[in-house]
């Protein structure tokens, strides 16, 4: 197992420094160039000329090249030309956000979305079934910022149950250790920010994790109904085993094994995904900063986001294929 | 299944069971063209029923857009009466009132059936195109051709679709075919992937063995029996992907990277367009978007239920 | 998200001037228990910004939301009246222009202290003069120093491009006397703009605030900039939350006027439009700037307090009417007719009623007419399109295709639908015979960025006035930049007798001559028509029912010492 894992882990290796290739060839593409955004409009040809020549623009793309990814194996990702701070700290200090609102977002979508497929799997054909195979259809197609604002009038301008938007309370003055701001509030037992910190994150969160919800509908849905017709159910069922200990022993746990990769999927997905929602809900994680460098072309931040990323998204793709490899014993690790 | 995989084993090898799915043949159904089969299955199949409908509605619509649509979608015809709190509703000849502009609101939805319908195949058919050659490109050869296309393809399926469509848009500027390329990038990498599970499927299959015995040439073998052969997960995979692209064209629009002349109807442009005016007239964001919702589901619902008829466990 | 909020929004400083100067100390001191007033005092309010400030040294800012930020925090020689445009003494009590207009002696308020304990006297004022002079390296870039240089010229190092500062001097503790090498008419009224704001040189020293170092893909603002701001004005800076976006300021006790009402004040970035909205609905916010035209009514509706400021903008439909080298403006545009046909094409009266918020008014001319030097008699250009057919008929030019640049992902003060704004005008062009070719660009930098290197052929841009100067408008858009030709953003078009006409006011230091002069000078633009005027607008911010005392300011410069909340 654990030379699968290192081998799995080397190989990331080629992978990421193809993507490195590729985000550094994208960033030189594109029109302008890094000089004209740190110097903004109206900077002369000179201005820029001397930009260029202080910070090395000017060398060859190779050099400058090996240059960037001998920062970026120190995991210096350049300054973001909007706050001026290291691409790093602005990751680190947004990353947290994003896991909070990515693990309430996938609560809300396994919650939900295990129980309505079995039971729409159980009354296969019935009212149930078909109703959450076309909800399921239409949460994925519903575009999200459009879903935000319906959720954030019910359940914040009419009703005044959960806040809009942010991750806290403005007027709150809560403690900072790990931007993890419920756990932080756990830590420093400031029961009230993590309480706020929690209420925070529910719309976003429903508003994020409803395609999640809807896979996972469907997939429970069509793994449950794949498991019931296999023989070692009709088996179990013949040797006049309680309904409930097959349901348990045999359906469940079997129609949950592909859920699991679902589940793990969308996580990696909705970790580096939710430019959208984080957007709509002024929510300070990575996803809005991503928006905001889009437009404000902070290409380094761009850059080094979405390199970030992509190492964590791969890193979770590699972490579900072990986990599955050791749910099932039929998959074996090579 | 081929060669070492490294990114995201399950996402790959759920692209790859698809793949492989298609080329078994259905037990007790030989003799019977795999087609045939499946369309036999579709046509019992109420959900297949309910997305080929909406399907064929869509695209009678755009089809005969000029002939629907009672406005010219372009003309500001009630500009004069807006005034920026309030736009006229639903009237004598403008069913469902005017957009922000004065424009009618259902001829608008009318031909914004054809752009949406344009960008959501054009982008599936470059995806399809460019997936496909690399799929083909590695699943023809194999060998180090093989590996460093794959790899590539895994490269891109490390970055999540809306990053790389994101970062598409930002390179070649906003325009229409930007944001169709955009697309597309995101779908090649799943094309590859699906094609050339499909096709090592079907190398090893009795007729290609068969094939290969008879001394045909491999070039014949592959383009005149394993691709055709390998088609049908790729037609299931682009229903779906028309989905995708439709709503994710609505995403980037909301994200300013959509077609900058706004005059042309298209849903997504129309929703993200609306959100100005959400307060006074939600009308003008919940059409486009019903729309866009009832398409997706109808390519989504006939997709899925193809993916049924092809797979022969689904056979009930 | 600066981009909403680029240099081009108008700035000035926050200014509770002593016009109320109470007695002496008063009850104010104990504020926060207020229990039995009228008005209540402390506590804290919300208000939703666009964007984040770019950093908080406002020496280095031009943008509205920083402005918005540092004119609380800040105070200059000269503010801008409450709710006017009239520059107004703030740090200086009273000021003296020598007769040739280029010595100007200050006399300073006494017993002032910058927030960390530094006094405020002559000495303060020189350093910070001699501050923005002896900027060097990358703190001379536009996007640094950009007011410093439109107003003073070059650096102390740069004697190609000199400055029109010569010395600032500290004849005693609280004279400080500034001399200029040549008349302009932007001083004194620029010394109102928060970028001219007095810094405490302790702070500045301590954190290294001229340190703008970078790297390959960014300015990076020193320290000071971005977390030890310090100040005279009524708050003082406290935090920012850079990750949420949430910059905080609190009520300065110490305070040489009349204290601020509030404890503390939040500014809170929310980008999305709809978003801000429903905040305010919900209760998350106490007040948003930007109401988007189609909110107003609704907002009142709901018991929300919708304050438009007076429109002191101007939104025009730039032409690039030459051709500057390495871009491919249209030859057509050269032709005054088919700039005539653009501005009869256009149906302003329309779009004024139709897009644009009450109160606002089709433009004749590039400035308000609240500005001095505004003239009723200039060439105007009416609706139309027969005509405009006909003019393009005439110079042979039916059918002539433009690249329409407008931006994307923006709202202006002048500007608050950017894409509303560009079908209309795009489908009264089209009416017209003209063929369009559209092309959008997010705000900041790109749009900026090719719109003033003149690779559009005709775009959509605007101006919010700084202060109350002619020069401030029509200079920035039309006077010579280089070698008898204007901007590249206007296709770098040479017309010397806008050129003269515009410095000859510019260095007149008669107020009665200047205003002639630039009456003069606008009816040439409007006979050359270097491009369309369209509108002023009036933008509005909205604060919840319990919000008092917030006064809008056309310059866009709102305070918010006089705003209190009550219950």
């Amino acid at each position: 197992m654990l030379r699968f894992i290192v081998r799995r882990l080397l190989q990331l290796i080629p992978i990421l420094l193809g993507l490195s290739v590729l985000l550094f060839a994208w960033l030189r593409a594109l029109p302008g160039g890094p000089a004209q955004a740190a110097l903004g409009e109206r900077a002369t040809p000179e201005a820029i000329a001397r930009y260029n020549e202080l910070f090395g623009l000017d060398e060859p793309l190779a050099v400058q090249y090996l240059r960037f990814l001998g920062r970026a194996i120190r995991l210096d990702f350049g300054t973001s030309a909007r706050t001026g701070r290291t691409v790093t700290t602005e990751f680190l200090e947004r990353f947290p956000g994003t896991i909070e609102l990515t693990i309430v977002a996938m609560i809300f979508a396994i919650g939900l979305g295990i129980p309505l497929g079995y039971l729409a799997a159980r009354k296969h054909g019935s009212w149930l079934d078909s109703t959450s195979v076309i909800g399921s259809l239409i949460g994925v197609a519903i575009p999200v910022f459009f879903l935000a604002y319906l959720l954030r009038l019910l359940f914040a301008v009419e009703l005044g149950w959960l806040p809009g938007s942010g991750r806290q309370d403005v007027r709150m003055d809560a403690t900072r250790i790990t931007n993890f701001y419920v756990l932080d509030g756990l830590l420093t037992r400031e029961w009230d920010a993590a309480w706020d910190a929690v209420l925070h994150l529910i719309l976003p969160a429903i508003a994020l994790g409803t395609i999640p919800l809807a896979i996972i509908v469907r997939i429970t849905r069509a793994s449950v109904l794949d498991v019931v017709n296999e023989d070692y159910v009709r088996t179990a069922n013949a040797k006049g085993l309680a309904t409930a200990t097959v349901r348990r022993r045999h359906i469940i746990r079997n129609a949950l094994l592909p859920v699991s990769t679902t589940i793990g999927l969308q996580t990696g997905l909705l970790l580096s995904g939710a430019v959208l929602t984080e957007t709509v809900f002024a929510f300070g994680g990575v996803g809005s900063a991503i928006y905001d460098a889009i437009f404000a072309r902070d290409f380094a931040v761009l850059q080094g986001f979405i390199l970030m990323l992509a190492v964590v998204y791969v890193l979770v793709n590699l972490l579900v294929d072990i986990s599955y490899g050791l749910l099932d014993p039929r998959v074996r690790v090579r | 299944m081929g060669s070492v995989s490294t990114v995201g084993d399950l996402k790959r090898r759920r692209i790859d069971e698809l793949a492989a799915r298609a080329g078994q043949v259905p037990e007790g159904e030989g003799g019977v063209s795999l087609t045939k089969s499946a369309f036999r299955r579709l046509r019992r199949d109420p959900v297949a029923i309910i997305g080929a409908v909406i399907v064929v509605v869509f695209l009678l619509v755009a089809a005969f857009a000029p002939l629907l649509a009672m406005r010219d979608p372009l003309a500001q015809t009630l500009l004069s009466e807006i005034r920026p709190g309030s736009i006229p509703g639903s009237r004598e000849g403008f069913p469902l009132g005017v957009d922000n502009l004065g424009r009618d609101l259902l001829s608008r939805l009318i031909w914004g059936s054809r752009q949406s319908l344009m960008i959501g195949v054009v982008s599936t058919i470059l995806g399809v195109i460019v997936g496909m050659a690399l799929g083909v490109l590695a699943g023809a050869f194999g060998g180090w051709v093989d590996t460093v296309v794959m790899r590539f393809v895994d490269i891109l399926l490390s970055v999540p679709g809306l990053l790389m469509a994101i970062s598409v848009s930002v390179l070649l500027g906003q325009n229409q075919y930007a944001l169709m390329i955009a697309i597309a990038v995101t779908q090649v990498p799943i094309f590859a992937r699906l094609l050339r599970g499909s096709m090592l499927a079907q190398r090893g299959s009795d007729y290609a063995v068969a094939a290969q015995a008879l001394g045909v040439k491999k070039g014949r073998i592959v383009f005149g029996h394993v691709l055709p052969n390998s088609l049908s997960p790729v037609i299931v995979q682009a229903t779906l992907s028309l989905a995708t692209a439709i709503i994710e064209a609505a995403a980037l629009s909301f994200l300013g990277l959509g077609d900058p002349d706004l005059a042309r109807p298209e849903w997504g442009a129309m929703l993200a367009n609306a959100q100005a005016f959400l307060s006074i007239r939600p009308e003008l964001a919940v059409y486009p978007a019903l729309c866009i919702i009832v398409v997706a589901l109808g390519f989504t619902l006939l997709g899925e239920s193809l993916r049924e008829a092809l797979d022969p466990k689904f056979r009930r | 998200m600066q981009r909403r909020h680029s240099r081009v929004l108008a700035a000035s400083a926050a200014a509770l001037t002593a016009v109320t100067l109470s007695a002496c100390a008063s009850s104010d001191r104990d504020s926060g228990d207020g229990g039995d007033a009228a008005e209540q005092t402390g506590g804290t309010l919300v208000f939703g910004a666009a964007g984040d400030p770019a950093m908080l040294d406002p020496a280095f800012g031009s943008d509205g939301e920083t402005f918005r930020v540092s004119r609380q925090i800040f105070e200059g020689l000269l503010g801008n009246e409450i709710g006017g445009t009239e520059p107004v003494p703030e740090l200086a009590e009273d000021y003296e222009v020598s007769d040739d207009g280029l010595e100007y002696t200050f006399a300073l308020r006494e017993g002032v202290k910058f927030h960390d304990g530094t006094d405020f006297n002559a000495e303060a004022v020189c350093f910070n003069f001699d501050r923005w002079y002896n900027f060097t390296g990358l703190a001379q870039s536009p996007s640094a120093s950009y007011y410093y240089q439109a107003v003073f010229g070059g650096f102390a190092d740069t004697p190609d491009t000199p400055s029109i500062y010569e010395s600032c001097e500290a004849t005693d503790e609280n004279t400080a006397v500034i001399t200029l090498t040549q008349v302009t008419s932007k001083f004194p009224a620029a010394l109102a703009l928060p970028s001219f704001s007095i810094q405490s040189p302790t702070a500045l020293e301590e954190y290294d605030a001229d340190n703008v170092s970078g790297s390959e893909d960014a300015l990076t603002y020193s320290e000071y900039a971005l977390e030890h701001p310090v100040g005279t004005g009524p708050f003082k800076f406290e935090s920012w939350d850079r990750g949420n976006g949430e910059v905080t300021i609190v009520k300065n006790d110490d305070y040489w006027g009349e204290p601020a009402l509030l404890d503390e004040v939040i500014f809170r970035t929310i980008s999305d439009g709809n978003t801000r909205r429903q905040e305010l609905e919900a209760g998350s916010i106490d007040g948003y700037d930007f109401v988007a035209p189609a909110d107003y009514e609704t907002l009142e509706d709901a018991g929300f307090q919708v304050l438009p400021r007076d429109p002191f903008n101007i939104l025009y439909l730039g032409i690039n009417g030459g051709n500057v080298e390495g871009t491919q403006a249209n030859p057509a545009l050269q032709d005054e007719r088919v700039r005539q046909a653009l501005a009869h094409a256009i149906d302003r009266e329309t779009i004024v009623n139709s897009l644009l918020p009450a109160g606002a008014e089709v433009a004749t001319q590039f400035m308000p007419p609240t500005v001095d030097g505004w003239a009723d008699d200039v060439t105007t250009y009416d609706y139309d399109p027969e005509r405009a057919r006909q003019l393009l008929a005439e110079a042979g030019a039916e059918g002539t295709t433009l690249r329409f640049f407008y931006p994307t992902d923006v709202s202006r003060p002048y500007l608050p639908d950017p894409a509303a704004m560009f079908q209309v005008i795009s489908q009264n062009l089209t009416d017209a015979g003209f063929t369009i070719e559209p092309t959008a660009l997010p705000w900041n930098p790109d749009y900026l960025n090719a719109v003033q290197a003149g690779q559009a052929d005709i775009h959509l841009l605007g101006w919010t006035g700084d202060y109350n100067d002619a020069y401030n408008f029509i200079g920035t858009f039309f006077a010579e930049a280089s070698n008898n030709q204007a901007s590249a953003e206007f296709g770098a078009f040479s017309a010397p007798e806008i050129f003269a006409a515009l410095a000859e006011a510019d260095a007149e230091p008669d107020p009665a001559n200047r205003t002639e002069q630039y009456q003069e000078a606008n009816r040439l633009i409007m006979d050359y028509l270097p491009g369309v005027p369209i509108s002023h607008s009036p933008p509005a911010l909205v604060v919840a029912e319990n919000v008092q005392g917030m006064e809008p300011s056309p310059l866009t410069a709102e305070v918010f010492s006089t705003v209190s909340l009550s219950d």
